[in-house]
């Protein structure tokens, strides 16, 4: 399995690659190149000519200002992993990244890709949902930065404008009193999720102050379970409660049909990994 | 599609090859360079038998294209045993009958060669996560585990 023709060319600098994405009709970004080369071979996808973005320098790499943990979007799966700082401050992007694909892939698949993709299976939409990320985009009018809610809009299919670029993801530093959950099940190691679920809570005391439910892979796109987090926000919880979350989180979903399981099977179980994300969530807040 | 020149490095000698831009590193390492150590399997980037060591890390060779790994430094499972024996993680292999019909292996040894470099002393939930890009349709892995285990300890020896 060949990928059909087209021309490759290793972009300099971003200005670079938006210009070579300019002047050439359909052109692609080429990140890790795993979820688009095997796209590509089986012919799912095309494209005349491939941008590789692998080697532009700043677009790789973990900091952290004040609150503020800023990831470059050609970040591998495998560097978040290793990074201390998303150990120490962000471990929710640690948990999901070691539940992505395998070692090889991970060593490969960039942060960036992932979420630029747009495919519903992939595991950091959600988390980035969960955790109220704001991406840094560039394009031929320069910079702008939108939060990931709303960045989603269907498969394949993200706010990225033509000739954008995403250059880095921020996300927030766990605080004393917040807490993160990930819980993701899959029928085999390095499969993608029959259904995920990503939870950031901030707490105050026993009561949940706030709270973001994150959804992988059973609707269109990742989706925040609004209904359910206002069902929770202000309240304690307990058995009753979880029992009516789950409820609005089935209510939430609209998964494809496929191998993973029809759509009352997927539902149930977004609603299982998203109540195990929630108790793992409050109990780390209060740790 | 004009071929592109590509140099690399291939079991510490420089090899240079004339590509198109959608060929893929496993068919120049296979095809045009004649190793044909790493296998074809899947395809589909998911069964691990193609994995070489690029720069350091463990990388299915049939999802990278040979113009991306151009000045890398590649090395497949040609690259392993020398003029005095097999590898220590070849022979751990062998002694742990850690392959039966061998399609699997040179993924396998390449995958292990990689994962105890970046942890030495593995435990066996640790060799499972280590070793999980890697399929196996024979052994049942437990051999597979031994074997890893048991170069993890030779190799801390040696
Ligand atoms: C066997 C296998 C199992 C997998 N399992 C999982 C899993 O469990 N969970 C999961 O989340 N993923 C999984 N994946 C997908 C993998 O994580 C991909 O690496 C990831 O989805 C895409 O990242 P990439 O860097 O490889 O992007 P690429 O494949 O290079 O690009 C993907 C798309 O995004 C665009 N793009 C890439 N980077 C940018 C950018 N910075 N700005 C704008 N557009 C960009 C590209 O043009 C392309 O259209 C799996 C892949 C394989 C092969
Ligand atoms: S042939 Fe490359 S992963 Fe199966
Ligand atoms: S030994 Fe036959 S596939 Fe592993």
């Amino acid at each position: 399995m060949i990928p059909s023709c087209f021309e490759y060319h290793k972009a300099t600098s971003i200005a670079d690659a938006i210009a070579k994405l300019q002047d050439n009709e359909d052109a692609k970004l080429l990140a890790g190149g795993h979820s688009l080369l095997p796209m590509m071979k089986l012919r799912f996808s095309e494209a005349p000519y491939l941008v590789d973005i692998n080697g532009i320098e700043g677009l790789k790499g973990i900091s952290i200002d004040g609150d503020t943990i800023t990831i470059g979007a050609m970040t591998t799966e495998s560097e978040l992993i290793r990074s201390d700082i998303l150990q120490q401050y962000c471990p929710l992007l640690v948990e999901a990244a070691k539940l992505v694909a395998d070692p090889q892939v991970r060593n490969k698949g960039t942060i960036g890709g992932d979420v630029a993709h747009g495919d519903p299976g992939n595991d950091h939409p959600a988390v980035m949902l969960a955790l109220d990320a704001q991406l840094v985009i560039h394009g031929p009018d320069g910079e702008r930065m939108i939060p990931a809610n709303g960045f989603f809009l269907g498969t394949y299919w993200t706010a990225l404008e033509e000739y954008e670029i995403l250059v880095a993801i921020k996300v927030p530093a766990l605080t004393s009193g917040t807490g993160h959950g990930y819980h993701k099940l899959k029928r085999k190691t390095g499969d993608y999720a029959v259904a995920g679920s990503a939870v950031v809570v901030e707490m105050n005391g026993d009561v949940v102050r706030d709270i973001r439910i994150g959804l992988t892979n059973v609707a269109p796109m990742a989706i925040r379970a609004e209904a359910a987090e206002d069902l929770i926000r202000g309240k304690r919880v307990d058995d009753v409660l979880l029992k009516a979350v789950e409820k609005a989180i089935v209510a939430a979903c609209d998964p494809a049909v496929d191998l993973r399981g029809d759509e009352e099977y997927k539902s149930h179980m977004a609603a299982i990994m998203a109540r195990r994300s929630i108790i793992q969530a409050i109990e780390n807040a209060k740790e | 599609m004009a071929k592109q020149a590509v140099s690399f490095t291939l079991n510490g000698k420089t090899v240079d090859v004339l590509v198109e831009p959608r060929e893929l590193l496993i068919h120049t390492l296979r095809e045009n360079l004649n190793q044909t150590g790493a296998h074809i399997g899947c395809e589909t980037s998911h069964c691990g038998v193609c994995t070489v060591d690029i720069d350091g890390e463990s990388v299915k060779s049939c999802t990278l294209l040979t113009v991306q790994t151009a000045g890398s430094d590649v090395k497949s499972v040609e690259g392993m045993a020398t003029a005095d024996g097999l590898h220590v993680i070849q022979q751990a292999f062998v002694d742990e009958h850690g392959l039966q019909c061998g399609f699997c292996t040179p993924g396998m040894l390449m995958r292990a060669y990689r994962f105890l470099q970046e942890n030495p002393d593995p435990n066996d939930e640790e060799i499972r996560w280590g070793m999980s890009g890697n399929l196996c349709r024979c052994t049942g892995y437990q051999n597979i585990i031994n074997a890893v285990r048991t170069a993890a300890k030779n190799l801390q020896q040696a």
